[in-house]
């Protein structure tokens, strides 16, 4: 840490650093614009990894988590308190150096009012653009006048905004549009056989070509990072199970590890494998359930059964220990809420011996398909440095060939005991992507394979306080979900409820490269880049 | 073999034999077979929609349709009424006169195609000499029913479905024709009675060999294009435009896209059990008389039925095998692959004929 804190100190002398986590760096707003270039270009801080809006009730900002993918993944943090009043609050953008940034300022921008001075489009995104003040503000009014439920259809909003400062440092507006006046556009979604869930793309097509997606979101926003704020712990533990609900088991068990880390709790050593193979059978369940999709998606339903064949195993398993097959609610502070069930293992051993043949026979009937192969090579292509730059993480990141599982960058539970191979393709396009998930399965049976024999005994939940207070501080931890890298913010201020709860979603990102992916390609493309990538929407509209 | 034509002959002599003038017979005989015509389509697009929905259960490791009647054989009757009793909705800003019309193209082209099929020795309401010409122009009508649909619907997924379709249907058509005509350069004659009794001694697949099989699979795959059929359902693509030319319609007018779906199919597999399988006429093996003789005693309607569901029976596999095409891809596959192999193929068949080397 301390060498960071000297690289730092040479690029940005006047730097104050703060003790925390990982390593804090506050910085005037002024100064972010430069310091931000300055990381990525001289500290190698290539990937973007959270962006948190903030209302520390004096004064708004965002809290940056930055990974150095040169540096060992190195993680380090900037706190940058918005300049300007509370009305007109805003922070240099950062959309230029990392591609993810557009979408997270803008969901900053729609839940606190911050605005990014030189984004290109800076619109509500998960809100109607009718709404009235952001909901993420501690004085913010919930009342239901303000906010009626609107019985009219939202208008398609196709005017940018963008702002810049003048040289008295006054805000100004630019305006501009999405489509040109004679584009072509078809709307897909939010009701689409194909968007799986309500996701809603609005494609300028060229005859069968498209030449720009634009992303609507916000169909199934709950507020769920609003509700955490009055909410206990151990009440806002659901909430991660009907986000991505195909990495359920990763999203709980990572809310899990960034309370027990605050609280420090020590998790008994069966409850640390119980997890590690729940994590494995829901991404088994996941990525059966992507292979599905995307041979359906694809007009080869019969492949869809063939996948959830097998993926009912998967949730019997689920069903016997948990009491459910979606929606688990297992993991629990400490540890997890029940035990095992007695046909556990055998359930196990069961599907570890049914998956390899079931794999050939998919790969038999759609992964060596030639039709399947040409609709799939070649196309969406993601080069490596877009997809750090996006910060496209799991299987579709390592279907660009890049290293990016957290299980072995930042090994948790007992991902550091047991021998899997990262998974990496070096196609670039849908055809990797789909290929690393189909190879992943093989990896997590081979995890599973490992483990199910020395499930140690013991407890299987630390003893956790009563009424669960975690201590003044922000903590972030992260795990590797289905579809990517899984991360959650705490900040607390000592209270039993958290001040602010920021959840990272990995399809957050992956939406964020439809419009870069489906350029150029038709709009069957469309449908099979979007399955492909594999996003799953209550984890976007959280 | 038992002559249906005692049949129809007798019934033709007996209306003029009560004094009947013999525009009036025909006048009784025409509305006699047009009724026929419609129950056997009926009856047909009801079997069809079962036997898929079984087929394509048993290939999703399924049951299908359980629970109404016997394995579930009533469901389609439940099915049919239901489609019946449902509103016509129309629709704010469509063409309204081609919004209607155009299922009604569909169902008729559909219908007459039916009404050229023999179903047996002398089963057939049109014998002409150039049946199979007559089917090849009628079945082009359809694809402007599909375009009128996919137009007046006023709604961006079925005009890019309709002209999908009309790209397809228009492409496919060529490689269509060349496989059939492959089979009448071999027959030497375009009229059907001739060309199923041509294949008396053995079927055309048989006798024309290496040209005639390389036309039957060309012939399947272009078929199976033309009834917009799985790997080819483009414009109907479920995934990318819901439904494709008919996502506006319901009820009964969509009830008619639905119908004519199936029995185009089962018309293109009849075509080919004429055309290379021998139509009606049985198995028969040359030299083995007392084989023929027994083949000879199941009738040919059942022949020719068996034939037709079998064809089916492999194109509804593709369907619930493959993955869809892209539209850039299927055009390249009928343009660049397809119709150059079946007109090089036609040449073959010629040479072949010329040197006499089929059987």
């Amino acid at each position: 840490m301390s060498d960071l804190k000297q690289d730092i100190l040479k690029i940005y002398p006047s730097a104050t650093f703060e003790e925390g986590e990982t390593l804090t760096v506050n910085v005037p707003e002024a100064d972010w614009f430069k310091f931000a270039s300055d990381l990525k270009d001289k500290l190698q801080f290539d990937l973007l990894t959270a962006v948190v809006g903030m209302d520390w009730n004096e004064s708004l900002g965002v809290v940056y988590y930055l990974t150095s993918t040169p540096r060992n993944w190195e993680i380090m943090t900037v706190k940058v308190v918005a300049a300007g009043d509370r009305d007109n609050a805003y922070i240099h953008s950062v959309s230029s150096l990392w591609k993810v940034a557009n979408f997270q300022e803008r969901e900053v921008y729609d839940m606190l009012g911050i605005k990014f001075v030189g984004h290109p489009d800076m619109r509500r995104f998960f809100l109607r653009n009718d709404w009235v003040g952001h909901p993420l503000r501690k004085d913010y009014d919930a009342s239901p006048e303000l906010n009626p439920i609107r019985l009219e259809e939202e208008k398609n909003e196709d005017d940018t905004r963008s702002w810049s400062l003048d040289k008295d440092g006054n805000l100004v507006c630019t305006p501009g549009k999405i489509f040109a006046e004679d584009d072509y556009v078809v709307n897909i979604g939010p009701q689409h056989p194909s968007t799986h869930g309500v996701m809603r793309f609005r494609a300028a097509v060229d005859g069968e070509t498209v030449k720009k997606v634009e992303i609507v979101s916000g169909y199934i926003h709950r507020g769920i990072e609003k509700l955490t704020e009055g909410l206990t712990y151990p009440q806002i533990l659901h909430f991660t199970d009907r986000m991505d609900y195909m990495s359920a088991h990763q999203n709980r068990h990572c809310l899990c590890m960034c309370i027990e880390k605050a609280l420090g709790i020590e998790v008994p050593e069966r409850a640390v494998v119980i997890r590690t193979m729940m994590d494995e059978l829901m991404r088994i369940s996941s990525h059966l359930l992507a292979f599905g999709c995307t041979a359906m998606d694809m007009g080869a339903t019969t492949a869809f059964f063939y996948g959830f064949r097998e993926r009912e195993m998967v949730l019997d398993i689920f069903d016997k220990t948990c009491g459910a097959r979606m929606s688990m609610n297992y993991n629990v502070i400490g540890g997890v809420i029940a035990d095992l069930h007695p046909d556990f293992v055998k359930d196990v051993k069961e599907l570890i011996r049914i998956l390899p043949g079931a794999l050939k026979e998919y790969h038999k009937v759609f992964s060596g398909n030639i039709i399947a192969m040409n609709r799939l090579k070649g196309v969406g292509i993601l080069p490596k440095s877009d997809a750090i730059n996006y910060a496209i993480t799991g299987p579709s990141g390592r279907g660009s060939n890049w290293s990016c599982d957290c299980r072995k960058k930042h090994p948790y539970a007992a991902y550091d005991r047991v021998e899997f191979d990262e998974v990496l393709e070096t196609g670039c396009d849908s055809y990797s992507r789909y290929m690393v998930r189909m190879k992943e399965i093989e990896q997590s049976v081979r995890i599973l394979e490992q483990l199910v024999d020395k499930i140690p005994e013991g407890d299987i939940r630390a003893q956790v306080p009563k009424i669960i207070k975690l201590p003044k501080g922000n903590w972030y931890a992260q795990v590797e979900a289905s579809r990517g890298t899984f991360g959650v913010y705490i900040e607390s201020v000592g209270e039993k409820t958290p001040y602010r709860v920021h959840f990272q979603s990995p399809c957050f990102n992956l939406v964020g490269v439809m419009d870069l992916c489906c350029r150029g390609h038709m709009i069957a493309d469309l449908i099979s880049i979007g399955a492909a990538l594999d996003f799953v929407i209550p984890d976007i509209d959280r | 073999m038992f002559n249906f034509g005692q049949w129809t002959s007798a019934f033709n002599n007996w209306l003029l034999g009560l004094g009947m003038a013999d525009w009036l017979a025909v006048l009784i005989e025409c509305v006699i077979i047009a009724v026929l015509v419609l129950l056997t389509y009926t009856v047909l697009a009801l079997f069809y929609i079962l036997y898929e929905r079984k087929l394509c259960a048993w290939f999703q490791c399924r049951l299908g349709p359980m629970r109404v009647g016997k394995w579930g054989l009533l469901q389609v009757f439940a099915d049919m009424f239901k489609i019946l009793i449902k509103e016509l909705i129309s629709l704010r800003g469509t063409d309204r006169f081609l919004f209607k019309l155009a299922p009604y193209i569909i169902i008729t082209s559909s219908v007459v195609m039916l009404a050229c099929l023999p179903w047996g020795n002398g089963l057939q309401i049109i014998d002409w000499n150039i049946g199979i010409f007559f089917i090849l122009a009628v079945s082009s009508v359809g694809v402007l029913g599909i375009l009128l649909a996919g137009w007046s619907s006023n709604n961006k997924y079925t005009l890019i479905g309709a002209m999908r379709s009309g790209a397809q249907m228009v492409s496919y058509e060529l490689s269509l024709g060349l496989a059939l005509m492959t089979i009448v350069v071999l027959c030497g004659s375009m009229d059907i009675s001739t060309i199923v009794a041509e294949q008396e001694s053995a079927w055309f697949l048989f006798r024309g060999h290496i040209p005639a099989i390389i036309a039957f699979i060309i012939y399947v795959i272009a078929a199976t294009a033309e009834t917009n059929r799985g790997p080819f359902d483009l414009p109907e693509a479920e995934h990318e435009l819901t439904a494709g030319y008919h996502t506006e319609y319901s009820g009964i007018h969509f009830g008619f896209f639905y119908l004519a779906e199936y029995l185009n199919l089962f018309i293109v597999s009849g075509i080919a059990s004429l055309m290379f399988l021998g139509g009606w006429m049985p198995l028969h093996v040359p030299g083995w008389d007392g084989f023929n003789m027994v083949m000879n005693y199941i009738p040919g309607p059942v022949w020719f039925l068996a034939k037709a569901f079998f064809i089916s029976f492999v194109i509804i596999w593709f369907k619930w095998t493959f993955p869809r095409v892209r539209i850039d891809q299927m055009l390249a596959f009928e343009w660049k692959y397809l119709m150059p192999f079946a007109l090089a193929n036609l040449i073959f068949m010629a040479v072949f004929v010329a040197l006499g080397w089929h059987f």
